[in-house]
């Protein structure tokens, strides 16, 4: 080749294939750089030898028993959310909204526990609890869905505007149900009598979340996977023309969806209410709405792989937390460190999908 | 001729995709003002080859000289120093902006902007070559054919001698494209260059000087079009040689089927989209819709298959006995409810017939999905369903479990078909159904065709190419501006009277 000089330097093509081992190359050396360069931060800036920082992020998410039960529930919590948005995503619904459905169903279960205590028995109470919350959980996703599929506004801002209304909505009934009085927060319901608290299997309070989770996903994988009803969301979700000239009535289908994205958000808030935490405040879903919607895409809805995802998020954000805490720093340089990680992690996708082609040197191309 | 330097000469070029070759060691020689036939099937590696030379693509490997100088082109500013200028398939044009605005977008000119200066000279260019545009028209209020000419005029205003035009005339009509040739072969007598992609013989025999057929990838031969013959190029471009005829059995036992009654049909922003439209089509015959794309030909389609609103007007299924039924209003659920068993090849078939992402398998699923009482869906169906397509319809993919968007647009179209006749249709929908298909591939499809009307199921044709129309169809309609312009007999009718009612309702004396 005669004009090689003016060849670009670098060109990109699409990736046909890649062997699945060469991905988890890929992924590995990915997290290996971020480690490198997070350790060249943490040396030069804060001055703290980064095998310090790493052991840090370890110990804090395995470093007692109680610190692996709590990343368990943590991890638990998050993932049944995950699994409640993977289906809307799927459909291509952009539900934003997951924090605040989470957030109704923490509403409807402690509104039942805070106000019915008493009268009826517990069994009883639990149930109604339930049912407040899976209900409050999918009437926050049905609004949104329900002008998507008859109007067609945008869900993405609908769903987003309707955490403002739903923390909003708790701030003012956090007030009213303020316990104890001029506390301006609601404590522990019931901390004497447990009632409508779900019982500690085994003594341990983070089992129960953890079980549900696992058969969630479980339930998750079959509906997406082999039904009916999931295979019509993933149809709305390619091709909404293909939908409708295969019959699908993509209305029905988005309502449906949404309504059981909403159901398994306000399950997610009931068990924090009443396995968890059992208590309201407008921070308990801190945001898992949002990370979420992170260990949905980056696990392409595949539920089992939603485990892994969310444990790497759960993980990262533990640690950062950990490290905080241990060298005295704000959230801020631990926030940063796990923005590397998750950058290098999702940035490598990039390296999968696409191949460069260099220059050729003398001899061979370098692939 | 053949003592000069070629203007533009590629040597040995290859390209790869990942696994697939596009381009292996291809050569190509184009001299001054001439006309090149670039001749192959789809996936011969035309475009590439081309976008290879217009700065899209780079190649791996070759060389590429212009004027006997090797050059390197890198980016589509490079290809227009060099005086190269490709038209594409699919038009680059701002909608919103006239033809002068869109002609000077991007053009890195010295002064302020001119734009009274620049519509001035694209007049001139007009003149010279014979095209026929008002430079201040917007894009939005242009047939494609005006489209097209100012995307010609935009590459000659950038003083392109070198010009390339992908599949030009696949989005004209037949008095349209001879307009085209006219003003090629103006530009020849100026001395540019011009390169055709194409793959329609026809227009090889009748445009070009020379030809040059490329197969799967590689480089064919090279003839002059003088002493070249529609077989000879044929077999050289497909490999083997091929029956180039298209059947027409005599229609079976014809009783009307659908009968489509005053259908008026409005797009959603109001646009009038079908006026008037009144017609029949019978059992065990090839329907035939001619028309320019764009004129109702997918309204009317999906307004029988459930898809789309009307105004006004009545579509009717006939059955047997001669009762009829009501199918507008109805959804495709509906109508399949009513036991009407309607198959339909829309158009778009990887966004309306298929769901690129999913596997053959799952698209067999699309219709069959609802099978069954449980909650599940039955898999063992589709999957021996996607088996037996690939097999009889030889479709070439390395599984059932491929994305269809992975495959070719042959096997993309054998699937959706194969699909949609498995049903065992009483009515048969088809929108362009060969359509960037290679010869081979479409002869199956007309054959598949065939095959139905002779079962007895009423097939409606819309279809693009005038000739295979009048071949393949026992009676044709000619839609225009969404109106009934005239049915004809497939047996008598002639290629130019069909292009007059395209253009003109009821056809007549058109210009």
């Amino acid at each position: 080749m005669t004009n090689t000089a003016k060849t670009p330097l670098v060109h990109i093509t699409r990736r046909k294939n890649i062997a699945w081992y060469r991905a988890w190359i890929v992924r590995i050396i990915a997290v290996i750089l971020a480690l490198i360069l997070c350790g060249i931060i943490t040396t030069f800036v804060v001055h703290i030898n980064p095998i310090e920082v790493y052991k840090t992020m370890i110990s804090g998410n395995f470093g007692t028993a109680r610190k692996v039960w709590f990343m368990g529930q943590d991890l638990a919590t998050l993932l049944i959310i995950s699994l409640a948005l993977a289906p809307a995503f799927r459909m291509r619904f952009w539900n934003l909204g997951g924090d605040g459905q989470a957030l109704m169903g923490c509403f409807g279960a402690s509104a039942v526990m805070i106000l019915c205590s008493g009268s009826m028995p517990n069994w009883l109470l639990l149930i109604v609890m339930f049912a407040a919350a899976i209900f409050c959980g999918m009437l926050w996703a049905f609004v949104p869905a329900f002008f998507k599929a008859r109007w067609n506004t945008n869900e993405t801002l609908f769903t987003l505007m309707m955490n403002y209304l739903a923390t909003q909505l708790i701030a003012f009934f956090v007030v009213v149900w303020e316990n104890p009085k001029g506390s301006s927060k609601i404590g522990i319901i019931n901390q004497r009598t447990q009632l409508g608290w779900l019982p500690d299997i085994g003594g341990n309070k983070y089992i129960l979340i953890i079980i549900v989770a696992v058969v969630l996903a479980v339930a998750m994988f079959i509906y997406m996977r082999y039904s009916k009803h999931g295979y019509e969301i993933a149809v709305v979700g390619e091709s909404e023309p293909t939908a409708r000239y295969v019959g699908i009535k993509v209305r029905k289908v988005i309502i449906r969806t949404m309504l059981l994205s909403g159901a398994i958000c306000g399950l997610a808030g009931f068990m924090m209410v009443a396995s968890t935490n059992h208590t309201l405040t407008t921070t308990l879903v801190g945001g898992r709405g949002f990370t979420g919607v992170m260990v949905a895409w980056l696990a392409k809805f595949n539920p089992f792989f939603m485990i892994i995802t969310s444990f790497i998020l759960v993980f990262l954000g533990r640690g950062a937390s950990e490290i905080s805490t241990m060298f005295g720093f704000n959230d801020s340089f631990g926030s940063i460190l796990t923005g590397i990680i998750l950058f290098f992690i999702i940035g490598c996708e990039f390296f999968l999908n696409y191949e460069l082609h260099f220059r050729k040197s003398a001899k061979k191309e370098v692939a | 001729m053949e003592n000069k330097t070629p203007i533009l000469k590629l040597k040995d070029i290859t390209k790869r995709f990942g696994d697939i070759i596009a381009n292996e060691k291809v050569c190509l020689d184009v001299y001054e003002g001439e006309i090149l036939a670039l001749l192959g099937e789809n996936g011969s590696g035309k475009t590439t080859l081309m976008n290879m030379i217009s700065g899209i693509y780079f190649p791996d490997e070759g060389e590429i000289m212009v004027k006997g100088q090797p050059v390197s082109i890198a980016k589509p500013e490079d290809a227009f120093n060099l005086g190269i200028g490709m038209i594409h398939q699919h038009f680059k044009l701002v909608d919103v902006l006239t033809a002068t605005e869109n002609i000077i977008l991007g053009l890195k000119e010295k002064g302020g902007l001119d734009l009274k200066k620049a519509a001035e000279r694209i007049k001139e260019i007009c003149d010279t070559y014979g095209f026929e545009i008002d430079p201040n028209q917007k894009i939005y209020n242009m047939s494609v054919s005006q489209k097209q000419t100012v995307e010609i005029v935009k590459v000659l205003y950038r003083g392109a001698d070198i010009l390339i035009l992908d599949e030009p005339t696949a989005v004209l009509t037949p008095q349209e494209a001879e307009k085209l040739f006219n003003v090629l072969r103006n530009m020849k007598k100026d001395g540019k260059s011009v390169i055709i992609i194409t793959h329609k013989l026809n227009e090889v025999m009748e445009i070009s000087d020379r030809v040059t057929i490329l197969r799967k990838g590689h480089y064919i031969c090279d003839m002059e079009t003088k002493s070249a013959s529609v077989q000879a190029l044929t077999d050289a471009m497909v490999g083997h040689a091929v029956e180039l005829n298209i059947d027409r059995p005599e229609p079976v036992d014809p009783k009307p089927r659908i009968q489509v009654d005053h259908l008026t049909v409005r797009s959603q922003d109001g646009v009038l989209k079908l006026k008037d439209v009144s017609f029949t089509a019978n059992s065990g015959e090839i329907l035939g819709i001619a028309g320019i794309a764009g004129n109702g030909q997918k309204e009317l389609l999906e307004a029988i298959a459930g898809l789309q609103p009307a105004e006004s007007g009545d579509i009717y299924f006939i059955e047997e006995d001669g009762s009829r039924e009501e199918l507008l209003g109805m959804d495709p659920l509906k109508i399949a409810g009513m036991g009407v068993s309607l198959s339909f090849v829309p158009e778009d078939r990887l966004g309306m017939g298929l769901v690129g992402n999913m596997n053959l398998a799952e698209n067999m699923m699309l219709r069959s999905f609802r099978k069954g009482r449980g909650v599940f869906t039955d898999r063992k169906a589709p999957y021996d369903l996607a088996e037996h397509v690939v097999e009889e319809l030889e479709v070439n993919t390395p599984s059932v479990f491929t994305p269809v968007r992975k495959l070719s647009g042959g096997n993309v179209q054998k699937v959706l078909v194969g699909r949609e006749i498995a049903s065992a249709p009483t009515v048969l929908l088809t929108a362009y159904a060969v359509r960037g298909l290679d010869i081979n591939s479409s002869y199956m499809i007309y054959d598949l065709i065939n095959k139905q009307k002779k079962r007895g199921v009423a097939v409606v044709y819309v279809g693009e190419d005038l000739d295979v129309l009048l071949e393949l169809c026992d009676r044709i309609l000619v839609l225009c501006d969404g109106q009934v312009s005239g049915i004809l007999d497939g047996k008598t009718a002639q290629k130019n009277e069909v292009g007059l009612m395209m253009t003109k309702v009821g056809g007549g004396e058109a210009e």
